[in-house]
């Protein structure tokens, strides 16, 4: 167990030693690297997020590469007041998914992928390379309750709002932020994230 | 609220999924900036957010990244347009792609008058440049009759007025060392329609005339004209011929006469 959640924390952040504002420097200064930099920080963790919307792999790949195509080209119009950068690209990379799914016009509803959640994902993902991986990652993620999957799947994963999240599980409003607090604290607990 | 309160309210988890207002986010990055324990929250919240997206990811082909270096690479001159928030009312939608049709049905009214403006503005430039051209070219002719004029070696020649119009006259300007003849018909009156001023020049002995000219428009270089150089002329002799002038002059319309 302790070697799954070294794996998770590590290779999580994909480069530790950079942060945002290291990186943001990096790109303002039109360093060359920035652009690789970028990729190498953030570019698995958007894959995970529109692969968890898409759910299809080669889909996901074009999606990715048009949102680090519009991330590298509004890079200007980004600054700190609006939010991190990792929240700002978060952004991109689910409305591009959602367009994605809208034009193509996805039998599938934003309503009905909500049954699926990133739990899944794991399910789906058959290399073998991976399939250990994903075995010691779901057993991991199983470990938060069923509601916080539920929770940090519509919420982080898909963007929902407040009322939309309230709606789709049944809970009261006022009490989808605290739960969903609970939960991330629950999911740090897992991955030793202080 | 203080600093823990604020932390279990569960905002800077919001914060960080990209669920609150912009004035909401304005807030929690002051408060942010002004509490470490705030600003390591909100980071540590990122962090597990990242290693959970991270883990759930596919595999993701080595080849990806270069082809997003390409699309750069390629498309690096466009603009992307950024998409807009999810999450708002749906009816924004429509009301966007309203107000859109209308702009871009204005913005082609628009452009279409300011081509027209293009077009109409094209076209007087083209006049005016023709216009220039034309003046040049006159200016350039006067210079050049009046630099003959000038000369000190051209003799001036006064035809005077014959019998059929006696208050008529005419001058011819000679220059034997430019070997330049040039005539000033201001003094005849204006030929009848298909008629036109034939320019003679005459030896006397015997009679001998030899056409230098035939000027269609008369008021045109100001009544100035250059005409054929003619070593031998002795006189020189304006007559009123048909269009496109004669062989020999028709005696009865000589308008004008005079001896070198």
């Amino acid at each position: 167990m302790l070697k799954f959640k070294s794996f998770l924390v590590n290779s999580g952040n994909q480069n530790p030693t950079m942060t945002q504002e290291e990186l943001l420097e990096q790109i303002y200064k039109k360093d060359g690297k920035a652009f690789t930099a970028l990729y190498d920080m953030y570019s698995k963790s958007l894959y995970g997020v529109i692969y968890n919307l898409i759910k299809d792999k080669e889909e996901s790949e074009d999606v990715l590469q048009e949102v680090f195509v519009k991330i590298w080209k509004n890079i200007d119009s980004y600054n700190e007041s609006k939010g991190r950068f990792f929240t700002w690209i978060l952004n991109i990379a689910r409305n591009s998914s959602i367009d994605r799914l809208r034009s193509k016009s996805h039998n599938n509803s934003l309503k009905n992928l909500s049954a699926d959640n990133f739990v899944h994902i794991l399910d789906h993902n058959t290399s073998v390379t991976n399939k250990i991986d994903a075995i010691g990652i779901r057993e991991f993620i199983n470990k938060l309750k069923p509601k916080c999957i539920k929770l940090i799947d519509l919420l982080f994963f898909k963007g929902y709002t407040q009322q939309e999240a309230s709606d789709e599980l049944e809970i009261p409003l006022g009490t989808v932020k605290t739960q969903n607090r609970n939960c991330i604290s629950e999911l740090r607990n897992i991955l030793q994230v202080q | 609220m203080n600093t823990e309160e604020y932390i279990t309210s569960g905002t800077l988890e919001f914060y960080v999924f990209g669920l609150l207002s912009e004035a909401e986010n304005r807030e929690v990055k002051q408060l942010a900036d002004k509490d470490e324990t705030i600003q390591a929250e909100i980071l540590s919240i990122e962090k597990a957010v990242i290693n959970l997206s991270y883990s759930v990811a596919p595999h993701l082909s080595a080849a990806n990244y270069e082809k997003i270096r390409q699309q750069l690479i390629e498309k690096h001159s466009g603009v992307v347009q950024m998409e807009p928030k999810r999450g708002m009312n749906p009816y924004m939608g429509w009301a966007a792609a309203v107000i859109l049709t209308f702009g871009l049905a204005y913005q082609y009214y628009q452009n279409t008058e300011a081509t027209k403006e293009i077009q109409s503005a094209t076209a007087k430039t083209s006049k005016f440049e023709q216009l220039v051209a034309s003046l040049e070219q006159k200016n350039t002719e006067t210079e050049k009759a009046l630099a003959v004029v000038r000369d000190n070696a051209t003799s001036i020649i006064n035809l005077a007025g014959q019998e059929i119009a006696p208050q008529a006259y005419a001058k011819v300007y000679l220059n034997r060392n430019k070997k330049e003849i040039y005539v000033d018909l201001a003094g005849l009156p204006t030929p009848p329609d298909g008629k036109v001023y034939q320019i003679w020049a005459l030896k006397l002995d015997p009679l001998t005339p030899t056409s230098i000219g035939v000027i269609a428009d008369k008021n045109a270089n100001s009544g100035i004209f250059r005409v054929d150089n003619n070593d031998g002329a002795e006189a020189f002799g304006i007559t009123l011929e048909p269009a496109g002038g004669s062989k020999s002059p028709t005696l009865e319309q000589l308008y004008t006469l005079g001896k070198v």
